[in-house]
């Protein structure tokens, strides 16, 4: 069908009694920046240790290069470069060591490439990967990850815990990969700034259901925050069709709401109120209304 | 060429990308000729997806505010004058508007507001230090 590096059907995921993971179908296209969304235990590791085939899907199915990952591991992995939140390098290694060691995984391994992200990163070759700062560690990996141009870049929390210099040089990974032709990036992140600087595409998932899906000027196009305002005092938000968070006292109440502009303002009107103003919302502003909207 | 963007704007990225390029041309920090940096150094820069920039770059091409010239790059176009007048006139106006509203909050009327600008301009003239 599509040129989709990843296609997710319907997948769930339950361990024991809770459900990690509820009929999420989601594609990512070749060449998208993808920015996974949630909150903590959203379902956002459980998604990507299933594309890497460290999960196998419970229901549903999951396709990597329109390959099963479970099924053929060697065929998906060797395509993808990958970097987890608490990456797990061998700490008696030291730097020279750990590239050694991974080149021999991948024949695509470009050594002038990787020495210089070392060079760039001002790691030292002859370090124990242990004695590293969490951030160099994380830097370590970044080069793994990275030196044998994966088709498809799968970060994991990149940034989480990390000081703004080293998520500098992360974004600017995703940043240059996506620059070369035809590759990938999925990252999933709660910083939604970095989420919404650098994405095209976006998949928000609350409590193991998908939310959204889609480009990421579609969400933004689809969600406004409105202010209106009511002749009388309101004592609690109103009531209004597509409305998902409210904020405000007295007579002016201001509401991100998801939904076509036309039909907003007219059941804003319908309630008694008028719009004094409106505007686009952060992708944060519309994740803390849609990922509340969902707990209550 | 500074520019800075920023997620929580409300304005989309590359829209913010274009006001400041008008902007820097307008007011001739970006002279006619004059490179923009490429997509990628640029993306790079603002740690923004290159797509981004593109889309920044075609909107600036439409508008006539900068010329691709083949491979090479991307340059402040030479006739840049019909737009730079709007760009202008748009700066412009939401300074007066910023005015008018201050004005209202602190009870000045129009004529009030004229002739506090006229007495102004005078004292510009003599080149006093505002």
């Amino acid at each position: 069908m599509s040129d989709s590096v990843i296609t997710v059907d319907r997948l769930t995921r339950r361990f024991g009694r809770k459900t990690a993971l509820d009929a999420v179908s989601l594609e990512v296209p070749r060449g998208a920046v993808f920015g996974l969304v949630g909150a903590n235990g959203a379902g956002k590791t459980t998604l990507i240790r299933h594309l890497l085939g460290l999960l196998r899907a419970q229901e549903g199915s999951v396709r990597v290069f329109g390959r099963d990952p479970v099924a053929d591991p060697v065929g998906v992995l060797s395509r993808i470069g990958h970097l987890a939140e608490d990456n797990d390098l061998p700490g008696w290694m030291t730097v020279a060591e750990l590239m050694c060691y991974t080149e021999a995984f991948f024949p695509g391994w470009d050594r002038a490439y990787a020495e210089r992200l070392r060079r760039d990163f001002e790691l030292d070759p002859a370090q124990k990967v242990k004695h590293l700062s969490r951030g160099q560690r994380s830097r370590a990996g970044l080069i793994a990850a990275l030196a044998y141009r994966p088709e498809l870049l799968v970060l994991d929390e990149p940034s989480s815990g990390l000081d703004p210099i080293v998520r500098r040089d992360i974004l600017g990974a995703v940043i240059r990969t996506v620059a070369d032709e035809g590759r990938t990036v999925l990252f999933s992140s709660h910083l939604l700034d970095e989420v919404e600087r650098v994405s095209d595409h976006v998949a928000l998932l609350v409590q193991g259901k998908l939310a959204f899906c889609g480009p990421l000027d579609e969400l933004k196009a689809r969600h406004h925050r409105l202010t209106v305002r009511f002749d009388g005092e309101c004592l609690r938000p109103p009531v209004l069709d597509g409305a998902l968070a409210w904020e405000g006292q007295g007579p002016e109440w201001t509401a991100l709401c998801h939904g076509g502009l036309g039909e907003l303002q007219a059941a804003a009107e319908a309630a008694g109120g008028r719009v004094v103003d409106r505007g686009v919302p952060s992708l944060d502003e519309i994740f803390v209304a849609r990922a509340a909207g969902g707990v209550r | 060429m500074q520019i800075r963007v920023s997620a929580s704007d409300g304005l989309p990225i590359y829209q913010q990308i274009v006001n400041q390029v008008k902007y820097l041309v307008a007011s001739g920090r970006l002279a006619p000729g004059e490179e923009l940096p490429p997509i990628r150094t640029l993306a790079e820069r603002l740690l923004i997806n290159p797509n981004t920039v593109a889309r920044a770059y075609r909107e600036l091409e439409v508008a006539g505010v900068v010329v691709k010239r083949g491979t090479t790059g991307t340059f402040v176009s030479d006739a840049g004058s019909p737009l730079a007048r709007r760009e202008r006139q748009r700066i412009l106006t939401q300074r007066v508007d910023a005015l008018l509203a201050e004005a209202r909050q602190l009870g000045f009327d129009l004529d009030h507001l004229f002739d506090l600008i006229r007495q102004r301009d005078a004292a510009l003239d003599r080149s006093e230090v505002l």
